[in-house]
């Protein structure tokens, strides 16, 4: 056990220590509530939204219960024992390989028949087990009723009812995990006699002890589960008689086993839930009967406008337009950013701090460095808080509004369709979405998606095509000196993604994604959740930013410096003047290497200074978007993607990024476009 | 016009032999029988088969009647080992008197009877009649890929047909099972349908390998 979780700290996935301290682990369904519950216990913050798969790897808090440390475990969403994507395996390998004072099942009240079955594998497991039923009040809303002693007499584990959001529950259930000691609880399920007689001489085979039973590790074996294969055979097992039992008893079924086994546990779910649950509205008096059926038609209403094709493409572009134009394009790049970088920075506080430096610190080379055009605090600490924050403050303040209300699912739904044509699954219309944010933050959640291949398609979609908010912005802010200029813009990027995404699903080998989705109730969004995510959101980004902007200083300085700045902006100076523009350009690419912003910051200075022609913009915005995303997207696509394909993608982009720059210029000038 | 028993004997042997054994034409010889024996002769007169050299090969026509002839010697025979229990042996001769009395809707009538069987008891496929087909698009009413349910239909999940077994276990593990309610929502640009209190949204392939049964 030790073994893998030294495996994993390397691949850097964990913290670098294990506490001491007794651990409490949240598991269950996605998007039932885990975070919520997290963040009440614990002192850090996992981000809290309305679509199944928002927290992607382990988050870890320590928190008080009841006038005792824990650390408490939050881990990524997981549907059945038996994972399939790869934040599900997270999850079970972490059933695997730990010892925690106690196991939080959290469940979904109203759709516990659905998620019971977990229950009863973790019970079959023989973990130390408490039961939520989260979401009471939706629960409620739709008149079920549950009784959860009856549950807890039936199912031998403490089962606790809560409403996280709102905060109710939460007392019962800390008292619930403060006198919480473990009781072994016999499984509630038995299986048809071809499936106990397998388990049975699995077990009898399985030497070692793992974190898990013999029962279940039986099962999952059976099933083919490829860590519990692995884990065997590290332990030296006999994989050669188990995998005979496994064949014969496959033979003896005419269903997959997983099949089986799933079919004959929902029998005994089934069973509890007729016992524990009834739906109806006896209770409820007549009027009260129809404000709340009325309160729940609008909101099917509204879900059924946002989910027709006739009424949902137009909401789509209302919000991109409002949300992403207005908005981010338009108010935050605008009007914000004029303020804080002209009149704030510029007029008053950037003047003050290069005189007192100056004066302070004599060497003009340490000036330079500091203070100078590309200084850490002239260049990197202005562009970070009065250019790049504002932007990715406005963005993500939209997206978080936008995916608690629970209409990213439903955007998945409506695009599918169209993201087939080019290798993708709906489900990809998340980190796309989110690009627009932060492309290096979108890399990441890839990790949501099935398949290798639909992961690599969109990893290379989101560096080739996607600007992020802060390139988005300077890019609107130059643009909007002409509306044909935006819309070439528009069109050149569109038809590209379009274009490289149809063409990697024809080359890249493999099948096309499946498309399938639970698409959670339409919410309000609460306002204090909302700004914590953001907040939560841009602590992250900052911390990656502003020492990548700060060693892009540094570097340039040491560049300056030594020549070799001139050398590289040389060799850019090339690929500019072949899209005709200007050698000062090559700067540009240079610093949209470091960062995609920073390149556009670039091209915004050359605007303001006069060195580019309209055309000259125009192919200067789509050649920098097209271009090579900035270096934290290229670090964190290798470490998702590994260094080979990334490197393969840096080949097509840089490339490509100047033939369309190419193009586009020579298309513009021949026919004279102006703009 | 009433083919005798004979013909019909050598139009059954025809058949086997061009649509099972993948013969084109079939030697006159090794049926026992020349030009001028008076079945060819009766076949030939009707525009059954059609002879050149030797060869004897069914016309359109023919091919139309030795598949009866074939499909009411296997349910004859599927008659007498189910219902009338006849011993092995008896089998086989007792089909051969049976078939030419299976005349005209009986056969069909008798496939009715026997719950419209797909072999014979040697394991041999028995050719459809009409009666199968009319079984068979009643029964596809009833369970339907929920990809071919009208919007606002119900009905309860019957049974999947997918492909690859990993999609099938994140349904299962999403719980979508058997016998659990289904509604479908919306067919376009996806599939949206409500299972309990979840609602789910899936592509074209998924949908077309969900079966309900319509309620």
């Amino acid at each position: 056990m030790l073994s893998i979780l030294k495996k994993k700290r390397c691949c850097g996935q964990e913290d670098e220590t294990q506490s001491d301290l007794e651990r409490i682990i949240l598991v269950g369904n996605p998007n039932v509530g885990k975070s919520v519950i997290f963040n009440h216990f614990s002192d850090s913050y996992a981000i809290v939204s309305n679509y199944p798969g928002t927290t992607v790897s382990i988050s870890k808090g320590k928190g008080w219960i009841d006038g005792k440390e824990y650390e408490i475990i939050d881990t990524p969403g997981m549907y059945s024992l038996l994972p399939i994507t790869e934040e599900e395996r997270v999850s079970q390998s972490y059933l695997f390989d730990n010892d925690p004072f106690v196991y939080v099942h959290v469940v979904d009240a109203k759709n516990i028949q659905r998620m019971l079955p977990l229950t009863l594998q973790l019970i079959e497991a023989e973990v130390p087990l408490i039961l939520v039923l989260n979401m009471m009040d939706e629960a409620t809303e739709r008149g079920i009723e549950i009784n959860a002693s009856r549950l807890e007499q039936q199912l031998g584990v403490p089962v606790i009812c809560t409403t996280s959001i709102k905060g109710e529950g939460l007392d019962k259930l800390e008292e619930a995990i403060s006198k919480y000691s473990f009781q072994h609880v016999d499984s509630k399920v038995v299986y048809s006699r071809g499936i106990e007689y397998a388990i049975e001489s699995i077990s009898s085979l399985i030497q070692d002890e793992y974190g898990i039973s013999k029962r279940t590790l039986a099962q999952l074996l059976l099933q083919n589960d490829k860590v519990a294969f692995e884990a065997i055979s590290q332990k030296g097992e006999d994989v050669d008689a188990i995998k005979k039992i496994i064949d014969g008893t496959e033979k003896e079924y005419n269903n997959p086993l997983n099949y089986v086994l799933t079919i004959e546990r929902q029998a005994f779910v089934n069973d509890i839930v007729e016992n524990v649950m009834t739906t109806g509205k006896r209770d409820v008096t007549l009027t009260e009967d129809v404000e709340k059926s009325s309160r729940t038609s609008l909101r099917e209403r509204i879900d059924g406008l946002l989910i027709h094709p006739v009424t949902g493409i137009p909401i789509l572009i209302l919000v991109l337009y409002f949300g992403l134009y207005k908005f981010v394009g338009g108010f935050a790049a605008g009007t914000v950013v004029d303020y804080l970088e002209g009149t704030l920075f510029g007029e008053m506080i950037n003047p003050w701090v290069i005189e007192s430096f100056n004066a302070a610190v004599p060497y003009p080379a340490i000036q330079d460095l500091f203070v100078g055009e590309y200084g850490i605090l002239t260049q990197a600490v202005t562009y970070a808080i009065a250019l790049i924050m504002p932007l990715v403050g406005a963005f993500f303040i939209v997206f978080s509004i936008i995916e608690d209300t629970g209409y990213l699912p439903r955007l998945a739904m409506m695009i599918d369709r169209a993201f087939k044509k080019m290798g993708m699954s709906g489900r990809a219309v998340i980190p796309m979405v989110l690009g627009f944010g932060c492309s290096t933050m979108a890399t990441m959640v890839t990790r949501t998606l099935e398949t290798k291949r639909e992961r690599i398609i969109t990893s290379m979609l989101l560096s080739l095509a996607i600007p992020c908010s802060a390139q988005l912005g300077v890019i609107l802010g130059i643009l909007s000196f002409s509306g044909r200029a935006l819309f070439i813009w528009a069109i050149v990027i569109c038809l590209d993604l379009v274009l490289v995404g149809y063409l990697s699903s024809k080359v890249l080998p493999g099948a096309s994604p499946s498309f399938f989705m639970e698409m959670p109730p339409l919410r309000l969004p609460k306002l204090s959740n909302v700004l914590i995510k953001t907040y939560s959101r841009m602590q992250w980004y900052f911390l990656e930013v502003l020492p990548l902007l700060v060693v892009a200083s540094v570097l340039i300085w040491i560049g300056r410096l030594t020549g070799l700045f001139e050398i590289a902006v040389q060799l850019f100076s090339y690929p500019s003047q072949w899209i005709g523009l200007p050698a000062e350009a090559g700067f540009m690419f240079l610093f949209g290497f470091f960062r995609r912003d920073f390149g556009a910051a670039g091209m915004f200075d050359m605007y303001n200074a006069g060195l580019l022609s309209d055309i000259n913009i125009v192919v200067a915005a789509i050649t920098l978007t097209l271009f090579m995303p900035c270096i934290a997207q290229f670090m964190v696509t290798v470490k998702e993607r590994g260094i080979k394909i990334a490197l393969g993608m840096a080949a097509f982009i840089f490339p490509s990024a100047f033939a369309v720059g190419f193009v586009v210029n020579y298309v513009l000038t021949t026919f004279g476009v102006v703009l | 016009m009433k083919i005798s028993e004979a013909a019909e004997e050598v139009l059954e042997r025809m058949w086997i032999c061009t649509n099972e054994n993948n013969m084109v034409h079939v030697g006159l010889r090794s049926l026992g029988l020349n030009e001028t024996s008076p079945q060819i002769q009766e076949l030939l007169e009707i525009g059954n088969i059609t002879i050149s050299d030797t060869n004897a090969s069914l016309t359109e026509e023919g091919a139309k009647n030795g598949r009866l002839v074939v499909r009411r010697h296997r349910l004859a025979e599927r008659l007498l080992v189910d219902v009338l229990n006849t011993k092995d042996k008896y089998v086989h001769s007792s089909a051969c008197e049976f078939e030419h009395i299976l005349h005209r809707g009986i056969d069909d009538n008798v496939c009715t009877l026997l719950g419209h069987p797909s072999t014979c008891p040697h394991g041999k496929p028995i050719p459809e009649g009409e009666c199968c087909k009319k079984a068979r698009d009643e029964l596809e009413q009833v369970v339907t890929p929920l990809s071919l349910l009208k919007k606002g239909q119900k009905g309860k999940i019957a049974y999947f047909n997918m492909k690859e077994e990993e999609k099938m276990q994140k349904m299962l593990a999403m719980g979508v099972l058997p016998g659990i309610p289904v509604n479908l929502v919306q067919s376009y640009p996806s599939y949206v349908f409500d299972l309990n209190h979840t609602r789910y949204a899936v592509d074209r392939e998924i949908a077309e390998s969900i079966f309900v049964r319509i309620e």
